[in-house]
């Protein structure tokens, strides 16, 4: 399969997603399923996705501690060494995780490879390249702020972190768009910079010839994916404004148990709602699921201590080795003849 | 053998994968000079391994099991439940393309299989059609295939192409290691005899006679008494090598590579240069012929084989009853005793913490596999001023380091050797900080491929390498690339011939036995090679 085939398939699957909630919502007002049986059904899915496969994953056991090490290991008082690159227990591995985890450490050491051939000889450098990390960062980053801003939507008490979120991410706005003051609402910083940040990481996979040839459909559909449901939601808080109140007590009920589906409320809505349910119903069989991995991957999480602190392997087992009476059995009379010593004598009869 | 293309033909490389075709749809292309050849028989049978028979890589009929595809699913369930790392990394790549452009065989070939995220996926699209539900149902749309011949040949070719270097490691966003999935792909290319000859070898060679070059005890002994002509040669001074003597207090392992061939050998004498200057201080040493390696190709084999080597080790300590071990230089030998040997061989309760006997340092971060780095040995030595050093005897030389991918990756060993570098030689240079310590090059030829039928595979997977060399050379006129690695000792010299003609191979000890001051030597007139030190040019012949 190559990239048009892959893009053409994810595009429609996308579109798939957009239209059966516009008709199933649209033109058979089916909203009990949207807007409670599909939403329990998908968020069930995700939940009890993600427990099974972290379950899976942590059955399988660390049989060797195999960390990357990323720096001069612990050694003499007076070699420094590297801590965090190179922990030689838990506390440098938590501070490496988290550095991996919130700053993607790992990826901003990314370079490029900028190869010339010039005069018979190969030039091979190693270019600055932190567009995919800082992409990535902003991404995930907006991605957490705008999931948080929801809060505002599913309880009924507006917790203060959404206040002094929504205050962050609006005030860095205020008058510096054109379109603030022609009745629309504060633009938020995050809500722009998720859809740059999805542009650049689904432009990249076609434009870079490498990317193109490994990216498979698994890979333009959830970016796909997040970049509908991104522009869904910006169309209902900018230009196809919906009654937020009935959102909120749609939402709080569902989170109740109490669910009432939605009335009067735009079909737009509905759309939202339903890219959502396939994203977070995709997750845990997805690529997706690398949130989660991360925080097990045995190359990041564990300490460089092996040469002080014996790992054990759960499942060793005794394995046939050539013994040193084999081998001295062998060679015995070559070892006498060189004046090795030898634990044996050549017996002589 | 293939022959290799010139330096400028095979510098021509198109790094672009094809447009318009998927990699599912391209065929695999097994080339001469690329691939190795297949192990042979008998030494599969030396280790009870699975399929010993004559095949060859090139011919379309492999000899396979007629289950070959049922023992592959076998193995892979197996290894997807005993290993996390393997079925994490099935599982959780993104794609980001982050590691592509760093792995040095896509560098040097522009083989975009040669993408570590695209030699992973060989393998992941296998783990998706047999073992996720969306791989089964949806097939290529969910990037899964069917396990053919075909796409066997395609694992076998590829993971021989890669070196373990894990340099694709640590750029992934989630340390994903293609080393990892190589050794479990080789382990599953071993459940049907489908190794390479010069690890297969090494490792039935190993078994028997204790080191990979198949030496036996007596030819062991003839070698390092060799070298001490050579040493009585050069300094006057007759040394005495120690073996397999029980009641000493240290074991020392090199790998054999050192033994046996140029440069390595002069590192060899190094070695035995320092313990000979040390005795009279406290050094109590001696070799053993039974564990005569340090490296470990069983390592490039499967997990249970490079146990069944790194065995030795232990047992020779016990044996001999020494409290501690001391290990030569050597790359993935090192890998091996910092991140497996404990818990393939361990605990090594017949061993005491390890304790210089010259300077009573406790080498505490080796206080459980109780083994230390000679680097480190001699670097504590250096620091506390018990080595009579002059390193205007190194002046002729301009020295780089390269890290090692194992000692760098798999333990974070970069400051010691710079340390002991700098205090034997007065000219060291660095090569540029993307192509050393933790994001070092490899040599090209790790992990069993420093064969001779795939020279051209090692020219390029070495190619990012030699490349940063002849930029230190052009820079700052270096013509010496110090490593602490046996197998690099043993392919640089072709890759330097290759690449950077002008540079020169050596270990960090033949360095230090240069500049090692003896008592009573005679006035010293050539290096370990016989060639004339700096200031005696006209004193050669005398």
């Amino acid at each position: 399969m190559n990239f048009i085939l892959s893009v053409i398939i994810s595009l429609i699957a996308v579109v798939v997603v957009i239209l059966i909630p516009w008709v199933g919502v649209g033109a058979f007002d089916l909203r009990v399923l949207f807007g409670i049986v599909i939403p329990y059904a998908a968020i069930s899915i995700f939940i009890v996705g993600i427990v099974v496969k972290v379950l899976d994953w942590g059955r399988s056991p660390v049989p060797f501690r195999i960390p990357t090490t990323a720096g001069q290991e612990w050694s003499f008082p007076w070699i420094k060494t590297n801590p965090v690159d190179n922990p030689k227990g838990k506390g440098g591995v938590i501070i490496r995780m988290l550095f991996e985890v919130l700053l993607f450490r790992s990826l901003f050491r990314n370079t490029r490879l900028e190869y010339t051939f010039k005069d018979g000889a190969a030039k091979i450098d190693h270019e600055w390249e932190k567009w995919l990390w800082l992409a990535a960062l902003l991404f995930h980053w907006s991605f957490l702020v705008i999931f948080l801003r929801h809060f505002r939507f599913f309880v009924q008490q507006i917790p203060g972190f959404v206040h002094l979120l929504e205050s962050l991410d609006g005030f860095l706005q205020l008058g510096v768009l054109p379109v603030t003051g022609f009745g629309v609402p504060d633009v938020y910083l995050t809500d722009l910079l998720l859809l740059i940040a999805l542009a650049y990481l689904f432009i990249r996979r076609l434009y870079i010839p490498h990317m193109r040839f490994i990216s498979l459909p698994a890979d333009y559909f959830p970016l796909l994916l997040i970049f509908s449901l991104g522009i869904s939601g910006v169309l209902m808080r900018y230009f196809i404004r919906v009654d937020i109140t009935v959102v909120k007590e749609f939402a709080v009920g569902f989170f109740k148990f109490s669910p009432k589906a939605p009335e009067g409320i735009g079909v737009i809505f509905y759309i939202h709602l339903f890219i959502l349910c396939v994203l977070i119903a995709y997750f845990p069989f997805s690529k997706l699921m690398h949130f989660a991995g991360v925080f097990l991957s045995p190359t990041r999480n564990l300490s460089n201590n092996n040469r002080f602190v014996r790992h054990v392997n759960p499942w060793d087992y005794p394995v046939k080795t050539h013994t040193y009476e084999e081998y001295e059995d062998e060679f015995r009379e070559k070892m006498v003849e060189a004046g090795l010593p030898v634990d044996k004598q050549i017996e002589t009869t | 053998m293939a022959d290799t293309p010139k330096p400028d033909e095979l510098s021509k490389i198109d790094h672009k994968p094809p447009l318009l075709r998927g990699w599912m749809d391209i065929p695999v292309d097994i080339k001469p000079g690329i691939c190795c050849y297949g192990s042979k028989p008998k030494d599969l049978e030396y280790m009870s391994m699975p399929n010993p028979r004559d095949w060859n890589p090139l011919e379309d009929d492999w000899k396979l099991p007629e289950d070959w595809e049922d023992i592959i699913d076998k193995g892979m369930k197996d290894r997807l439940g005993k290993f996390r790392s393997f079925k994490l990394f099935m599982d959780i790549c993104v794609r980001c393309g982050a590691c592509a452009d760093k792995c040095h065989f896509f560098i040097g070939s522009g083989d975009p299989k040669n993408m570590p995220v695209m030699r992973a996926e060989l393998i992941r699209s296998v783990y998706r059609k047999k073992f996720t539900a969306g791989g089964k149902l949806l097939g290529k749309l969910a990037g899964a295939r069917n396990l053919t011949e075909d796409v066997l040949k395609e694992w076998w070719y590829y993971l021989y192409q890669c070196t373990e270097c894990r340099r694709c490691s640590l750029f992934c966003p989630y340390g994903i290691d293609m080393a990892e999935i190589t050794i479990m792909g080789r382990e599953l290319t071993n459940l049907i005899g489908l190794n390479i000859d010069w690890i297969a070898a090494p490792v039935a060679n190993c078994y028997r006679t204790g080191n990979h070059l198949g030496i036996q005890p007596h030819a062991y002994k003839d070698m390092l008494e060799f070298f001490t002509d050579e040493i009585e040669d050069i300094t006057g001074i007759k040394m005495e090598p120690d073996f397999n003597r029980k009641g000493a207090e240290i074991l020392f392992i090199t790998p054999s590579g050192d033994v046996f061939a140029d440069p390595g050998t002069f590192t060899c004498m190094g070695y035995m240069m320092l313990f000979y200057y040390l005795k009279s201080m406290g050094l109590d040493i001696t070799w053993s012929t039974y564990a005569s390696e340090g490296g470990n190709f069983g390592f490039f084999t499967s997990h249970e084989v490079a146990k069944r080597l790194n065995a030795k080790m232990y047992a020779e300590s016990k044996r001999l009853g020494s409290k501690w071990i001391l290990g030569g230089e050597c790359g993935h030998m090192w890998r091996v005793i910092n991140q497996y040997m404990d818990t393939f061989n361990g605990p090594a309760d017949h061993l005491e913490n390890p304790v210089s006997p010259i300077t009573g340092t406790k080498f505490e971060n080796a206080n459980s596999t109780k083994m230390v780095h000679i680097v480190e040995f001699t670097a504590d030595l250096i620091k506390n001023n018990k080595l009579k050093l002059d390193a205007s005897r190194n002046d002729n030389l301009k020295v780089t380091f390269h890290d090692s991918c194992n000692p760098a990756r798999g333990m974070g060993f970069f400051e010691e050797p710079r340390y002991v570098i700098k205090k034997v030689c007065n000219n060291f240079y660095e090569m540029p900080p993307n192509t050393i310590r933790e994001q070092t090059f490899c040599c090209g030829s790790g992990a069993g491929l420093n064969a001779g039928e795939d020279m051209e595979l090692r020219m390029r997977g070495g190619m990012p390498r030699a490349n940063a060399v002849k930029h230190v050379h052009e820079k700052f006129g270096v013509n010496m690339l110090a490593c602490i690695c046996a197998i690099d000792r043993a392919v640089f010299p072709d890759l330097m011939r290759y690449w950077v003609p002008e540079v020169d191979v050596t270990g960090v000890h033949e360095l230090v036995a240069n500049a090692l001051v003896f008592e009573g030597e005679k006035k010293r007139t050539t290096n370990l090679r016989g060639e004339p030190l700096p200031g005696m040019e006209d004193e050669e012949d005398v």
